[in-house]
């Protein structure tokens, strides 16, 4: 048990925890709702275990769509995000990134940046998609994917930059 | 064989995201469908939980608007008390007017959500104090969903802004039923179809619900209609009701139970089995 697993055990709970308690009662302009609890996800250690990071994604979707009553639409989300992770990586930081010490948490650079916003993006449309499951209301999805997209990244890098590791 | 368990060690992370997807799928379409209703619900003893004590601190908030309308209906009632005509018919006054062949059970709403398509409510109700599937849920204002899932101290409502709910519904004054549903437009509005062409109708009509709904008693307030389209492939009307209910604003809410569902139900199964 040393401090990386520890460090996400409360990252997981504590995000959960804001989610449900704080962001879920956002309700701008009445139906924008931020999920910045996928910060679980993205902030994962870059080395750490892949098996590890699919499961604890599945469980944290499973525990997101019990509160929210939405069947498994946020399991399958977050699965998803777990899984296109590391291609994500090689898009944003170039295919060597495995040698990098890529710290996300940190200073906003384009590159992690660009990292946040995709994974943003795959998480809310695959959301929004399975949440309204029919392709009729397609302009709905994207509308609600793009607005929600910008508030969650916004409220991130806000969560990122106020729980930055204190040594610099 | 052993080039299978070398493919399957190859491809393990693979594999567990296709079984981890396959299962988040199953769930979500199972969710989608009406009559089953969902493994994966906020009435379990977990999130009842969380939401009963957050809960317990949000109401603070507006009390104020609770209290009102609390002495509101008080004095609704009251004046009901100190009118009536026949004092040998004195009417309880847990009871709504005129029905009797129902029990009300008071709960309150500790969790609520108006921003998705399908929203559902969680009462701090469930087993316990009586509450069962297919149950009615209203306010003073009017009708607020039905009761989806129950465990034993808590229950999930579909709420009436929830685009798989169906509920009977007629024109207060004249007598004409349909459907009423919602199209996941705005949190004040909800939509009447199937309405006869031959119905008389207006701006301002009140909508109540019909005597056909087996969930929820004659004659309870829904909205009035707001606008009236016609459907040009069916020739029925659509009506767009405004909500008498803040469905964003919710506080205490009666659960109703018909004595006589079961009855009906098996008697209208027992004539079509003819």
């Amino acid at each position: 048990m040393n401090s990386t697993i520890l460090l996400n055990i409360v990252r997981f709970i504590l995000l959960l925890a804001a989610q449900v308690i704080i962001f879920n009662n956002i309700h701008l302009f009445g139906f924008l709702i931020p999920f910045p609890y996928i910060l679980f996800i993205i902030l994962y250690p870059v080395d750490g275990n892949k098996v590890g990071l699919l499961l604890s994604a599945f469980l944290l979707g499973i525990m997101m769509d019990m509160f929210s009553n939405s069947g498994g639409v946020h399991a399958a989300a977050c699965v998803m995000l777990a899984y296109a992770r590391p291609t994500i990586f090689k898009f944003s930081f170039g295919v060597s990134y495995e040698y990098q010490t890529i710290k996300l948490n940190d200073v906003l650079t384009p590159e992690r940046f660009s990292f946040i916003l995709i994974a943003v993006v795959i998480h809310h449309f695959t959301l929004f998609l399975l949440e309204v499951f029919r392709l009729s209301n397609i302009w709905d999805i994207l509308l609600r994917t793009l607005a929600s997209t910008v508030f969650t990244i916004v409220l991130s890098i806000i969560l990122i930059y106020i729980f930055k590791p204190s040594k610099r | 064989m052993q080039q299978i368990f070398n493919y399957l060690l190859k491809n393990s992370t693979k594999i567990l995201f296709l079984l981890l997807l396959i299962i988040s799928f199953a769930l979500t379409i199972q969710a989608h469908s009406f009559h089953r209703s969902k493994i994966i619900s906020s009435a379990n003893f977990l999130t009842g939980g969380v939401y009963e004590q957050v809960s317990s601190v949000s109401e603070y908030f507006n009390l104020k608007d609770q209290n009102e309308q609390l002495a509101k209906e008080n004095a609704r009632l009251k004046t009901l008390f100190f009118n009536l005509k026949d004092s040998t018919a004195l009417q309880s006054l847990d009871s709504i007017a005129g029905v009797d062949k129902t029990n009300i059970i008071l709960g309150k709403v500790i969790h609520n959500s108006y921003n998705v398509f399908e929203n559902y409510l969680t009462l701090n109700v469930g087993e316990k104090d009586g509450v069962t599937g297919d149950m009615g849920v209203i306010n003073d204002a009017g009708v607020v969903g039905i009761v989806d899932r129950t465990s034993k101290n808590y229950a999930t409502v579909i709420s009436i802004l929830n685009t798989k709910i169906e509920i009977n519904a007629k024109i207060k004054k004249s007598n004409h039923f349909g459907s009423l549903v919602w199209n996941g437009k705005s949190t004040g509005f909800v939509q009447l179809i199937d309405v006869p062409r031959l119905a008389l109708i207006k701006k301002g009509d009140t909508v109540v619900t019909g005597v056909q709904s087996k969930i929820f008693p004659a004659d309870i307030n829904i909205g009035i209609i707001d606008k009236i389209y016609i459907d040009n492939e069916t020739n029925y009307y659509t009506l767009n009701v405004k909500l008498f209910n803040d469905m964003t604003n919710l506080g205490h809410v009666y659960i109703i139970k018909s004595k006589h569902r079961d009855e009906i139900i098996n008697l209208e199964k027992a004539s079509k089995g003819e």
